[in-house]
């Protein structure tokens, strides 16, 4: 593996160096093609790559000894093997036509915050980059904090709205709140094994040393890194508040990539958690209530981002439940399709809000398919593969999870199927509201309906085909044999799953939850192929109020710690240590204007004193002699 | 003569010197007052060189080689740095004089300005 790999990240940062330092003198077009030329290039040579592991050619690729302490050595190394060839591809090949999309959709800016976004844009695929390159969980953690810190600045990117500055606060802080297990894992894989570089980790002998214990703590821990980055309960609440940045930024780093950090990490340490049965349960679990959690909620909820933004919540739901049942390469597959149709979906999300003028509510939108047909098409498309209809890319991931959920665990399956069913149903009522009935906005928006420039479209077509095309990489078994080339590509890293369900049980299976989705679509067709005001009762209202968690976690944990810190800051601050420096500073003018009064003057009154002096020295040395 | 008369009398002259200066506000008198101090010392001196040479010579004789004039020298000293300071002192009553038409001490607490 040549050291060719290390452009792959280095052509972004160069890009972001650029547009960074010079944001100031380059025309918009410049900032533009340097920022979309980088992740181009990247793009290129993540397809050489590519093709060379396709070739068997994996590897380590060591570039400096980056920490080194006692016996501990971090090298600051790239390993690429085949799920990280995956992911370079995802990154770099939706990140590349959403940068082309970004030129069309930031138009508007001004010059210098155009190449600001960029040059954020471009050093939040750096980070990616590096999460996924690193050798070992340091360089992981390094990119896992570098995206974090990317997403803060994008969400926080309108930075003089006081309320996009607290969802960019709230995001930055929930990811912390995650980055900390993932700190604390490292820190147990340091003291036991003294190493974090993946080949050591997952050795034979490595495994051997660890308890049943440890392992179960370091997935816990990982999985609750997991839970922050990639949006799951309790820490999913900065995702749909993160909807405030650009809807590009929505698209990238909110759908396909940074939010899929989470399953790239438990699917790259899933030899440690295929070994740890109660981090198993506990993330199907918490994957399956995020699923249904977040799908109940996108039923009720009006902002076309917002609906997007749980749909994506809920999605991450369904791949944590894949990897609590040990179908890892079913996660990464939907990580694939679903990055393919969710950024195809904000994208086609964000052609409706340019064309509306920044409008999101849906329930001012309508009738928009016949005056953007290309934007109708492919968000149409979106949906089909996110309810997963067949011969759509999402029917094939869907599909992969819905069976090994079947598998193991019929109560969970269960209520997965339900979520599938609520999904259709909440994105064909989003489609439906957009897209068909009659036009609800104002006169001079109608007016200004339009289809968007090329730089828009193009990337949404191309991510309508991939939309398709995505699910044929693993075409499940009974339909063509060794159709999963998808798990045979993965094999070396996740071991081969072979389903124990029989052909027919499957065949049920598919065409259930194929009629189940035909019925929603027919139902949400009849419900909203027509807008009417709707009014909502008690339950619509606990829904379109978010189950009132955020209300929730205001309460228990925002409120206590704001009394706290005004406790500390009044009580502590201002009666306690101000009262102890004031204090100070108040005896010493006291005793100083006293002892000024000695100073009267009068010769006698000295020498008095001095005397006194004498005589207390010597009867001091008197006494104190004996 | 025992030393010890020679000790009182110093001792009586010291504390009248002191409690001369501590209660007079007559700069002249609280100036003599200082003389008598200086005298008792001088007292002191004289006596403790003589019974220290007589103590001496009366253990080891051959070891004396002087018969105590060095505390006698030691008087001259202070004699003449007295009336150097004598005539200094002197010299800034005549002006404190002059200047407010008193010797009272009282007066001199400009110092604490």
């Amino acid at each position: 593996m040549s050291k060719i790999v290390a452009l792959v990240p280095l052509l972004p940062l160069l890009g972001f160096l650029i547009n960074g330092l010079l944001r100031k003198q380059l025309s918009k077009t410049a900032a533009g093609i340097i920022g979309s030329g980088t992740v181009l290039g990247a793009f290129i040579i993540s397809v050489l790559l590519f093709i060379d592991v396709r070739n068997g050619k994996t590897g380590v690729v060591e570039f400096f000894p980056f920490i080194s302490f006692d016996t501990v050595k971090i090298p600051f190394a790239f390993l690429v093997d085949q799920l990280t060839a995956i992911y370079l591809l995802i990154i770099t090949g939706v990140g590349f036509l959403i940068h082309v999309y970004s030129t069309a959709y930031m138009h508007d800016e001004e010059a210098p915050h155009f190449a600001r976004y960029f040059a954020y844009l471009n050093l939040f695929v750096f980070s990616m980059l590096l999460l996924v390159l690193g050798a070992n969980y340091v360089i992981m953690f390094i990119g896992w904090e570098g995206v974090g810190l990317c997403s803060y600045l994008l969400i926080g990117y309108w930075f003089k709205n006081p309320q996009y500055n607290n969802a960019a606060k709230k995001a930055f802080v929930m990811n912390r709140i995650g980055d900390l297990g993932f700190l604390l894992a490292v820190f147990w894989l340091l003291a036991k094994l003294s190493t974090v570089t993946y080949g050591e980790v997952f050795s034979a002998d490595a495994i051997k040393a660890l308890s049943q214990t440890d392992i179960t703590i370091i997935t816990l821990l990982f999985f609750v890194a997991a839970t922050g980055k990639s949006a799951q309960i309790p820490l999913y609440t900065w995702l749909p508040d993160a909807m405030a940045g650009p809807t590009p930024v929505s698209a990238l780093i909110h759908a396909a990539t940074m939010v899929t950090a989470g399953i790239y990490l438990v699917a790259r340490t899933n030899i440690l958690f295929s070994m740890a049965e109660t981090t198993q349960h506990v993330i199907a679990w918490i994957g399956v209530a995020t699923a249904l959690l977040a799908a109940t909620i996108a039923v009720k909820q009006n902002d076309i981002k917002k609906v997007l933004a749980y749909s994506t919540v809920s999605q991450l739901g369904y791949m944590f439940l894949a990897l609590g049942m040990g179908a890892y390469t079913a996660a990464v597959f939907h990580v694939m399709t679903h990055a393919f149709f969710k950024a195809l979906l904000f994208l086609g999300s964000g052609s409706v809000i340019h064309a509306m003028g920044g409008e999101q509510d849906i329930r001012k939108m309508g009738g928009l398919a016949k005056h953007m047909k290309i934007t109708y098409f492919t968000f149409l498309i979106g949906c089909l593969a996110i309810a997963g209809v067949p011969m759509f890319s999402g029917f094939f991931s869907k599909d992969a999870i819905l069976l090994s959920a079947y598998e193991h665990n019929k109560i969970i399956w269960g209520i997965a199927l339900l979520v599938a069913a609520l999904t259709t149903f909440y994105m064909f009522r989003l489609l439906f509201l957009t897209f068909k009935g009659s036009f609800r906005g104002t006169e001079e928006q109608q007016h200004h309906l339009h289809e968007s420039p090329r730089a828009m479209t193009i990337p949404l077509i191309i991510l309508g085909v991939l939309s398709i095309v995505g699910g044929y990489i693993s075409v499940p078994e009974v339909f063509v044999a060794g159709g999963d080339k998808l798990g045979q590509f993965l094999a070396p890293i996740i071991p081969l799953h072979t389903h124990a369900v029989s052909h027919m049980e499957e065949y049920a299976l598919m065409g259930g939850t194929t009629l189940l989705v035909a019925i929603v679509i027919v139902f949400a067709w009849n419900k909203y192929k027509t807008y009417k005001e709707e009014t909502n009762g008690a339950f619509g209202n606990l829904l379109e109020n978010k189950w009132y968690v955020d209300e929730l976690y205001n309460t228990i944990i925002v409120k206590p710690i704001n009394w706290l810190a005004g406790f500390i800051e009044n009580v502590l601050e201002r009666s306690g240590i101000d009262a102890i420096v004031n204090g100070v500073g108040r005896a010493v003018q006291y005793s100083s204007r006293q002892l000024r009064l000695l100073q009267s003057g009068q010769v006698g009154s000295y020498v008095l004193l001095m005397i006194a002096g004498m005589v207390l020295l010597f009867v001091l040395q008197f006494f104190l002699k004996k | 003569m025992p030393v010890n008369y020679y000790i009182f009398v110093a001792l009586a002259l010291f504390s009248i010197g002191v409690v001369g200066v501590l209660t007079r506000r007559n700069a002249i008198i609280v100036f003599m007052c200082i003389e008598i101090m200086l005298n008792a010392v001088n007292l002191l001196l004289v006596a403790f060189s003589k019974m220290h040479a007589a103590v001496y010579a009366a253990a080891a004789p051959a070891t004396v080689t002087g018969t105590g004039i060095d505390g006698q020298l030691f008087v001259f000293f202070i004699m003449v740095v007295a009336a150097a300071e004598v005539s200094v002192g002197l010299a800034i009553i005549v002006m404190m004089y002059r200047n407010i038409h008193s010797v009272d001490i009282n007066f001199l607490n400009r110092l604490k300005h």
